[in-house]
C-alpha cells in the first residue's frame, strides 16, 4: 500500500491466522480469542503493531491464532520476555497470554514484577484452576480438596486469589470478566487497552476436560444475577434477579455484608459505591466469594501512573540530553591515559 | 627479577616488581592497589594485576578468612601475569601476614603494621606464637612500622574520630609504597578529592596521611635491606595508553559492537559476583543508547534481552556461571527462535555456589553443550582484560551476522585483573550493520541466507510480515508450527550446520610462538594467555622446542585446528577446570592431548606452566 492509501477498516477477519485451532471442542479459549478477535478492529489499532506473547499452556497457544505478530515463548517468562519488547519499541501495542498454571505457578515471580513496574501493555490470565496441557494436574488457583492425577486423595494446599494477589503486587488496574460473556469480556479488554500501564484481566475459564463446571456456580445465566456483581465506577454496588440486593460496609468493621434494599430501612443510598481508584476497597471486591457472596466483575482497581518503559527511557533521554550522544573514542579516552611515542 | 637487593641513596633501578597488598577486607587494599595501578600505569610501566578477595563484604575484623589481597605486577619490560611469587608483600594485620607470607619470595621484603599486631589479632589470626618475635620472619626483610599510630599522628589536626582516622591508614602505607617506588602521588590526590568531594575534609585527611607516608620514606631511616627503587618505563607499542579492567573492556567492546552493527543494546541483567559491574558501567552510559534493566531474576534478565531481539534491538545478557545454569531454557527458545543474543559469562569457581570471588575456567562444557536438545550457538573467549573488548565485538557480530545467541566466556581474574591496553580506534574497526526484512513477497519468518543459513530479521512493526515464531519445532519451508519426523531432523542439521559453517568466517588457528615441528604444542584458552604464553617463552629461552595455540573462537573450533593439533606428537592443554578443552579437543579430533589442571580459584603460575612442559616432555 503506498502513503496515499486510506487506511484500510479492519475487521474480525483481519485478525484470525491461518492456523487451525487445536483447542478441545467446547473449551472457553474459543470464546476468548473470538472476543479478542472482535475487538481489535474496535480499538483501531494496527495488525502491525499489535504483538501477543505468551508462555506455556493450553492458553499459550492463543498467539498462532491471531493474525498479528507472536511469541509463544517458554512456561512462565512471557512478562519478562515482554518487557523486553516493550523496551525495544513502546510503540509496539503488547498482549501477554497467560494461565493459572503459567502465570502463578511457574511465572509467578514475573507476574508479580511485571505488575509492581507497570509496563504498558495488556494481561489476560486465562483462570481455569487446572493444568489442562499437562492432562489435569491441580492448580495454584485449584480450590482446596481437588483430585487430580497429582493429588489423587485432594489437594491440600490453599488456593491464590489472582486479583488478590495481582492487588498485593502493586498492580494498577485489576479486572475480571467470563469466558463467555462476550459484552463484559469485550468491554474489560477495552479498559485494560486503554489503560497506560499493565492492565490486568483475569478471565474465568472453563476446561471442559479436566475441570468442567469449576466456575458454573456463579456463571450460570439462570443466577447470574443473584451471584454476579457487575462493577461500575461511581455507581452504588447492586445485584440480584429484581437489583434489590447490595453490598455496605458492615458498621464497626472493616468488612462489606450483603444487604436487601428496602429491608431494615436500607436505601440505595446505604450502599458502597464502587471506587476504581480504592485500592483497599478493591482488596474487598477481590475477596468476595459464593456463596456468601457475589463474584466482583469488571474493572476491581484502576489507578494509572507512569509506565515502567516510560520512566526508564526517559532517563535515557535526559542521560542522553545532559551528556550529549555517547562518542566510544571519547569514552575510551576518558580518564587517566598516557601516550607513547614511536622512536 | 628476582628478589631485589637492598640499596642505600641513589634510587636502584628494577626490571620488574612484584607487590602484594593484604590487609583485613575492610582495609581498603582493594582502593590501595587501585591506586598504586593507577599511578604505575602512568609512570608507563607494563603491568598486571590481581585482585583477591574474599565474598564476604566484612568478614569478622582480623580472622584469616576476611583477608583480602591485590596483587600487582610492573615491569619496564612485556608482561603478561600479575606475577608468581611477590617480592614485597604489604601485611596490615597477622591474618594478612600468615596467610600471604608462604607466597612470599625467600628474601623478600615484608612492610608490617606492628600496630595491628595485638595479642587478640593474632590469635584470630592463629598465631599462638608472635610471628615478629619468634623467627617466622627470619628468611625475609621486614620494615615494621606501627602504621596505625603513624596515620593517627599524620591526621591529629582534623579532628575525626579514631576509627575515621584508622581508616586513613590504606592511604599511610599507600604513600610510604609511593616512595618506594617512586610512583607519582597526584593522580591519587586528584581521585580522593573527587571522591569525597562532598566531604572536603575527608579528603584532606586522607591526602595528609598519603604525604605522611611517603614523607616518611623520604626521612626516616631505614632498616638493612630496605631501600628505594624505580622502574624504568617499559618499551610499548607507541599509541595511547590506559589501565583497563576486564569488565570494563567488556562493557565497551559490548557498546562498539552494538554501535558497529547499527543497533540499540538492551540489557537485561541480575545482578552476580564477579560479573554486576558490566550491569554498572553499561547503567552509566545510557548516552550511548544502551537501555539497562536490572530484571527480578537471572531468567527474567535473559528473556526480556530475547524480547529486545526479537523487537529489533540487540539483546545482552550478563552473568557468571550459576546465571547461565538459569538461563539454560531460554538460550533454547534464542537457538529455536534463531534471535541475536550475547550471553556474557563471567566464570568463577563452581560448581553451585562454589567460589564467586575466584576465577575458574569450569563453565566451558555448560557454554558449548549445557542446554536440552541439539542446541548448538556459538562461543568465544577473551584472553586478557583488554582482549574483553575484541571479544564482546566478536560475539556482536556472529550473533547479528548468524541470528543466533553467543556466549562470551571472561572470568574473575580477567573482570578485576588490569592492564595497560593500547586504545584503538573506532575507524579501525569495520562496521557490520544488521539488515531487517521489509519485503514482503515471499516472506516466511525461517527463509534463510543461503550462504550464512541466518534466518531473516523481521521486527514487529513492519507491515505484512506479521508472523508468529517459539519454541516449538518450526517447518523448514513455512515457519509453521510443524511435528513431522523429517522436518525436525532437517531443522537440527540446518541449526548445527548454521555455527559450523561460522568457521569459514573467524580466523584460522594461529601459533602464538613456536612452530609446526616443535616436540609439543601447550593449547590453552581465555584467561591463561598469560601465563601459557610467559611459561613457553620460559622454555623456549632454555632450548625447550614447545609452540603455543590460545584458542578464541570455541564453537565452532577454528576450522584448521585438527590439522595443527595433529602435526604435533604432544599436546599439554592447561586449564583452570578438570579438563574441560582438552575433553573437547579429544572428542572432535581423535588426538592425545594432555590436560594440565589447576582447580585453586587461582590462575596459573609461569612456573606451573614451565615446570609442566618439562614434565610432559619427559613422559
Amino acid at each position: 500500500m503506498t502513503p496515499h492509501d486510506p487506511p484500510k477498516k479492519l475487521t474480525r477477519k483481519d485478525f484470525v491466522s491461518d492456523q487451525e485451532v487445536r483447542w478441545c471442542p467446547g473449551c472457553g479459549d474459543y470464546a476468548i480469542v473470538a472476543a479478542v478477535q472482535k475487538t481489535l478492529p474496535e480499538l483501531g489499532v494496527s495488525r502491525e503493531k499489535t504483538v501477543f506473547i505468551s508462555g506455556i499452556g493450553c492458553s499459550s497457544r492463543f498467539p498462532y491464532y491471531m493474525n498479528t505478530y507472536g511469541f509463544h515463548t517458554i512456561h512462565g517468562r512471557a512478562p519478562a520476555l515482554a518487557t523486553g519488547v516493550k523496551l525495544a519499541n513502546p510503540e509496539l501495542d503488547v498482549w501477554v497470554i497467560t494461565g493459572d498454571g503459567d502465570g502463578l505457578s511457574i511465572g509467578g515471580n514475573h507476574f508479580l514484577h511485571l505488575l509492581r513496574r507497570n509496563v504498558n501493555l495488556q494481561i489476560i490470565l486465562f483462570n481455569n484452576r487446572i493444568y489442562g496441557l499437562t492432562k489435569g494436574q491441580y492448580s495454584p488457583t485449584s480450590l482446596i480438596g481437588k483430585r487430580s492425577p497429582s493429588t489423587p486423595l485432594g489437594s491440600i494446599d490453599y488456593p491464590v486469589t489472582p486479583a488478590a494477589f495481582a492487588l498485593g503486587c502493586g498492580a494498577r488496574h485489576v479486572s475480571r470478566a467470563i469466558d463467555i460473556d462476550a459484552k463484559n469480556l469485550g468491554e474489560m479488554l477495552k479498559r485494560a487497552h486503554a489503560f497506560q500501564g499493565t492492565g490486568m484481566i483475569e478471565v474465568f475459564q472453563n476446561c471442559p476436560v479436566f475441570n468442567d463446571g469449576a466456575f458454573t456456580h456463579f456463571t450460570e445465566r439462570a443466577t447470574a444475577a443473584d451471584t454476579q456483581l457487575h462493577l461500575e465506577h461511581g455507581k452504588p454496588m447492586i445485584f440480584g434477579k429484581d437489583r434489590s440486593r447490595g453490598l455496605r460496609l458492615r458498621p464497626g468493621s472493616l468488612d462489606v455484608e450483603v444487604v436487601t434494599i428496602g429491608e431494615d430501612g436500607i436505601t440505595e443510598a446505604d450502599l458502597l459505591v464502587h471506587d476504581e481508584t480504592n485500592r483497599a476497597q478493591a482488596f474487598l471486591l477481590a475477596g468476595l466469594e459464593p456463596p456468601s457472596f457475589p463474584v466482583a466483575l469488571g474493572v476491581l482497581y484502576s489507578s494509572p501512573a507512569a509506565s515502567f518503559e516510560g520512566a526508564l527511557l526517559a532517563q535515557n533521554e535526559q542521560a542522553t540530553a545532559s551528556a550529549g550522544v555517547g562518542d566510544i573514542d571519547k569514552l575510551l579516552r576518558k580518564g587517566h591515559t598516557w601516550t607513547v611515542s614511536g622512536e | 627479577m628476582d628478589t631485589f637487593a637492598a640499596s642505600q641513596g641513589d634510587r636502584e633501578s628494577l626490571e620488574s616488581v612484584v607487590i602484594r597488598f593484604a590487609g583485613d577486607s575492610g582495609d581498603g587494599m582493594q582502593l590501595t592497589g587501585t591506586q598504586f595501578t593507577q599511578s604505575t600505569a602512568l609512570m608507563g610501566n607494563d603491568l598486571a594485576t590481581f585482585p583477591d578477595f574474599p565474598a564476604e563484604i566484612r568478614a569478622p575484623a582480623g580472622t584469616t578468612f576476611g583477608v583480602s589481597g591485590f596483587q600487582i605486577h610492573f615491569a619496564s619490560r612485556d608482561i603478561m601475569t600479575p606475577g608468581d611469587a611477590p617480592d614485597v608483600l604489604v601485611a596490615m594485620n597477622p591474618a594478612a601476614l600468615k596467610v600471604n607470607l608462604r607466597d612470599l619470595k625467600p628474601g623478600g621484603m615484608v612492610v608490617i603494621n606492628t600496630g595491628a599486631f595485638t595479642s587478640g589479632n593474632l590469635k584470630k589470626a592463629g598465631y599462638t606464637a608472635d610471628p615478629l618475635e619468634d623467627g617466622t620472619l627470619a628468611p625475609y626483610r621486614t620494615l615494621r612500622l606501627d602504621i596505625s599510630k603513624l596515620t593517627l599522628a599524620a591526621v591529629e589536626s582534623f579532628e575525626l574520630g579514631t576509627k575515621e582516622a584508622l581508616r586513613c591508614k590504606n592511604m599511610w602505607t599507600l604513600g610510604l609504597m609511593m616512595w618506594m617506588f617512586d610512583r607519582d602521588r597526584e593522580p591519587t590526590v586528584k581521585w580522593l578529592k573527587g571522591k569525597f568531594a562532598k566531604k572536603p575534609e575527608i579528603a584532606d585527611a586522607n591526602i595528609a596521611a598519603l604525604n605522611a607516608g611517603h614523607a616518611y620514606g623520604e626521612t626516616a631511616e631505614m632498616p638493612s635491606g630496605i631501600g628505594c627503587y624505580t622502574v624504568p618505563k617499559a618499551d610499548l607499542a607507541p599509541g595511547t595508553y590506559r589501565n583497563i579492567t576486564g569488565n570494563e573492556s567488556t562493557s565497551w567492546g559490548l557498546i562498539a559492537g552494538a554501535q558497529l552493527a547499527g543497533l540499540q543494546i538492551i540489557l537485561g541483567s541480575y545482578p552476580i559476583t564477579p560479573a554486576s559491574t558490566i550491569l554498572h558501567t553499561l547503567a552509566n552510559l545510557k548516552q550511548f543508547g544502551v537501555v539497562t534493566f536490572q530484571a527480578e531474576d537471572e531468567i527474567a534478565a535473559i528473556c526480556a534481552a530475547i524480547g529486545a531481539s526479537y523487537a529489533g534491538s540487540l539483546g545482552v545478557t550478563t552473568t557468571s556461571g550459576p546465571g547461565v545454569a538459569l538461563k539454560g531454557e531460554a538460550l533454547g527458545l534464542a537457538v529455536a527462535t534463531e534471535l541475536p543474543l550475547v550471553l556474557v559469562d563471567v566464570q568463577r569457581g563452581g560448581p553451585s555456589t562454589g567460589l564467586p570471588t575466584k576465577t575458574e575456567q569450569s563453565d566451558l562444557l555448560q557454554a558449548v553443550y549445557g542446554r536440552n536438545g541439539d542446541c548448538p550457538l556459538a562461543v568465544v573467549a577473551a584472553s586478557t582484560p583488554g582482549d574483553c573488548f575484541d571479544a564482546a565485538i566478536e560475539a556482536v557480530r556472529l550473533a547479528v551476522k548468524y541470528m543466533t545467541p553467543v556466549i562470551l566466556l571472561t572470568d574473575g581474574s580477567l573482570a578485576n585483573g588490569a592492564e595497560p591496553w593500547k586504545i584503538p580506534s573506532m575507524a579501525d574497526y569495520k562496521p557490520f550493520p544488521a539488515t531487517f526484512r521489509t519485503e514482503t513477497e515471499g516472506f516466511h519468518p525461517f527463509l534463510r541466507d543461503q550462504a550464512t543459513l541466518a534466518r531473516v530479521w523481521a521486527r514487529p512493526g513492519t507491515p505484512g510480515l506479521e508472523h508468529r515464531i517459539g519454541g516449538l519445532e518450526k517447518g523448514y519451508d513455512s515457519g509453521n508450527i510443524s511435528y513431522d519426523p523429517d522436518n525436525h531432523h532437517k531443522m537440527t542439521k540446518v541449526r548445527a550446520a548454521k555455527i559450523a559453517g561460522i568457521a569459514d568466517d573467524i580466523p584460522l588457528q594461529a601459533l602464538d610462538q613456536g612452530e609446526v615441528g616443535d616436540d609439543i604444542l601447550v593449547v590453552g584458552w581465555g584467561s591463561t594467555y598469560g601465563s601459557i604464553s610467559q611459561g613457553v617463552r620460559a622454555a623456549r629461552r632454555r632450548g625447550v622446542k614447545v609452540a603455543h595455540a590460545q584458542i578464541r573462537h570455541l564453537s565452532p573450533l577454528p576450522k584448521n585446528l585438527g590439522e595443527l593439533l595433529r602435526s604435533f606428537k604432544k599436546i599439554l592443554v592447561p586449564e583452570l577446570n578438570n579438563g574441560m578443552l582438552v575433553k573437547l579437543l579429544r572428542s572432535e579430533f581423535l588426538v592425545d592431548a594432555q590436560g594440565l589442571n589447576k582447580i585453586a580459584g587461582q590462575p596459573f603460575k609461569v612456573a606451573e606452566i614451565e615446570a609442566a612442559i618439562a614434565s610432559h616432555l619427559e613422559s
